[in-house]
């Protein structure tokens, strides 16, 4: 039933040579997290105080930090802990809204009536202060940003399930699918949602992109990440302090989280833009 | 007009009352005795029980969301845990900075946001309108606790140029200013370039080429004026997201910002800090929103308030 093949999808999305860019970037960051044991040059925790702050060079590549740990392999593990936290909560997210929002579209009703409320209330907060507000009642921690995280994105994927189901649930094929007796729960898992599933995945990747942002951000703030992990906006924290003598300390996890949102956010909008022309900005 | 602002407002109210239910529950879901954990670990039992009754936590959860209702009605949001102060004291010049901040941010982002917007309308698909494209997609992917970072290292530990941090002059508002427009100004520019190549399709446009007009004239006049009405509305959502999301801004830069106040009150468990700051900024942007979309009916004639 559905509009737009895969393939097809596909195709057109290889055409973008930036979106092919920001996937093969995605490729590369998830595997060389998954590598890091086997890649990483030092153990990201082992300190070593006669090398403290020392500048790049050949030995460490990013330079050490302020108790001597190597920089390069911290940022390498870094790595897992970001993509691991903003993966959960984007599969929350994406789970609970899209199954809440495809049930309040397609029943319609006072259920609906409180799930819009819900959304609209959720998204009445800044995504920042919304993670803050989470955080400030569950506890600082991974856990903490975990469930910010996903309170943040839940809203949003419920607003777009729900206006798909609005959309399909008055098309022929809906319609069809119920005079050959399937039940609701069928039509609306074994239909309808294959029509939503690709504005979905685009909604995802945009939505990693947000999340490792936020994510990061409340490790900044010491309210996720604690030290020594080795999370990106953690290290930046702790980096801040020597700004004026190792400014290294700060750089190399700050470039790395903008080349992996600036990645998702190059394949998020090429999605897009495959997905549906006319959605481009 | 008067009527539709009035409904408009009617229609905020679930909205904010939601708004309070939520601060409130911040200090209802803490794990743990709330009293216990407002009167620090080392208190005994007769100091908790006091804390209790003071915050009324000894009463009924549903008496509890109505006094806490009333009093927020009232503009009472209790007493700060670690001043003492009333906690409206304590937030309402943080609020102001926040909002001199927010305001220096959203006029940078405007100005650059348009004008490349509208450079890269002009250089359609050359090298300039892929500049420009990627200048964008960089401002939204790079986290303002780093750029801020990069900018204090840059323009005020090498170049002296700019203090660090505080918020004594005008001086002292530029980085954290630039540094919170850079993903504003981003959005913007995409915003006034897609609305710019949807314009200039427009018959009137062919108009006034055909007329002779210079391209200046149809670019600034003719074109921007009408492809600003959905820059303007974006500009408006971008303040209130600047006003509330200037959390991590306000810590690099160490400004007195309610952001700020907020992020120290969580390490300090002043929840009645937390839950009046988290309030306050979500009213703003909640009624930031409904004056941009008020704004939007005035501008655009076409949309209809009925």
């Amino acid at each position: 039933m559905r509009t737009r093949s895969f393939p097809n999808l596909w195709r057109r999305l290889c055409r973008n040579r930036l979106a092919v860019t920001g996937l093969v970037i995605i490729l590369l960051v998830i595997l060389s997290s998954l590598l890091a044991p086997w890649i990483a040059p030092f153990d990201p925790f082992k300190q070593d105080l006669s090398l403290t702050v020392k500048p790049m060079d050949r030995v460490h590549w990013f330079g050490t930090d302020q108790l001597g740990r190597d920089i390069l392999s911290r940022v390498l593990f870094g790595s897992r802990i970001t993509l691991t936290i903003s993966f959960i909560s984007v599969c929350i997210g994406m789970a609970l809204g899209s199954v809440t929002g495809l049930l309040a579209g397609y029943y319609g009703g006072r259920i609906d009536g409180v799930i819009v409320w819900m959304t609209d209330l959720a998204l009445a907060f800044p995504g920042m202060l919304l993670a803050i507000a989470v955080i400030a009642s569950v506890g600082p921690g991974m856990e903490g940003i975990i469930i910010a995280a996903a309170v943040y994105s839940t809203p949003q994927f419920i607003r777009l399930a729900r206006g798909i189901a609005l959309l399909e649930k008055r098309k022929e094929y809906v319609a069809a699918a119920s005079c050959i007796g399937e039940t609701d729960f069928s039509i609306l898992f074994r239909y309808v949602l294959p029509n939503c599933l690709a504005p979905l995945a685009v909604l995802f990747t945009l939505q990693m992109a947000n999340i490792i942002l936020i994510a990061s951000g409340l490790s900044f703030l010491g309210l996720g990440a604690q030290p020594p992990s080795p999370e990106w906006g953690a290290m930046l924290s702790q980096g801040r302090t020597y700004l004026q003598i190792a400014p290294h300390l700060s750089i190399f996890p700050g470039i790395a989280i903008m080349i992996v949102v600036l990645s998702f956010n190059l394949f998020g909008d090429g999605f897009r833009d495959a997905l549906d022309p006319r959605m481009r900005v | 007009m008067g009527a539709y602002i009035f409904r408009r407002l009617l229609m905020l109210l679930p909205l904010m009352i939601g708004i309070t239910l939520v601060s409130f529950l911040i200090l209802q879901s803490v794990p743990g005795d709330p009293a216990r954990i407002i009167a620090g670990m080392d208190a005994d039992e007769e100091m908790v029980q006091r804390v209790r009754h003071q915050l009324g936590l000894d009463r009924s959860i549903p008496i509890q969301y109505l006094n806490f209702l009333v009093n927020v009605v009232r503009g009472d949001f209790g007493q700060s845990i670690r001043t003492g102060h009333p906690v409206v004291k304590e937030v309402w010049p943080r609020f102001l900075n926040s909002v001199r901040l927010a305001i220096a941010s959203i006029l940078i982002a405007f100005l650059f946001g348009v004008t490349a917007g509208v450079i890269a309308a002009w250089r359609h698909n050359g090298p300039v309108d892929y500049g420009v494209m990627l200048l964008t997609l960089l401002g939204i992917s790079t986290p303002t606790f780093w750029s801020g970072l990069l900018l204090i290292l840059i323009f005020s530990i090498s170049l002296g140029l700019f203090p660090s941090g505080g918020a004594q002059t005008w001086r002292h508002l530029i980085l954290p200013a630039v540094t919170m427009a850079a993903p504003s100004a981003a959005i913007m520019a995409r915003m006034t370039r897609s609305s710019m190549l949807e314009v200039l399709r427009e018959d009137y446009i062919k108009t006034a080429w055909a007329k002779g007009q210079t391209e200046f004239r149809i670019f600034i006049n003719h074109a921007l004026r009408n492809a600003l009405i959905p820059t303007v509305t974006v500009a408006g959502l971008q303040f209130g997201y600047l006003l509330g999301g200037a959390v991590l801004v306000e810590t690099i830069f160490n400004w007195p910002g309610l952001g700020w106040l907020i992020v120290n009150a969580i390490f300090s468990r002043d929840y009645p800090v937390v839950q009046a700051g988290v309030m306050i900024f979500a009213f703003c942007f909640v009624l930031v929103n409904l004056f941009v979309d008020i704004l939007y009916t005035l501008l655009d004639p076409r949309v209809s308030y009925q």
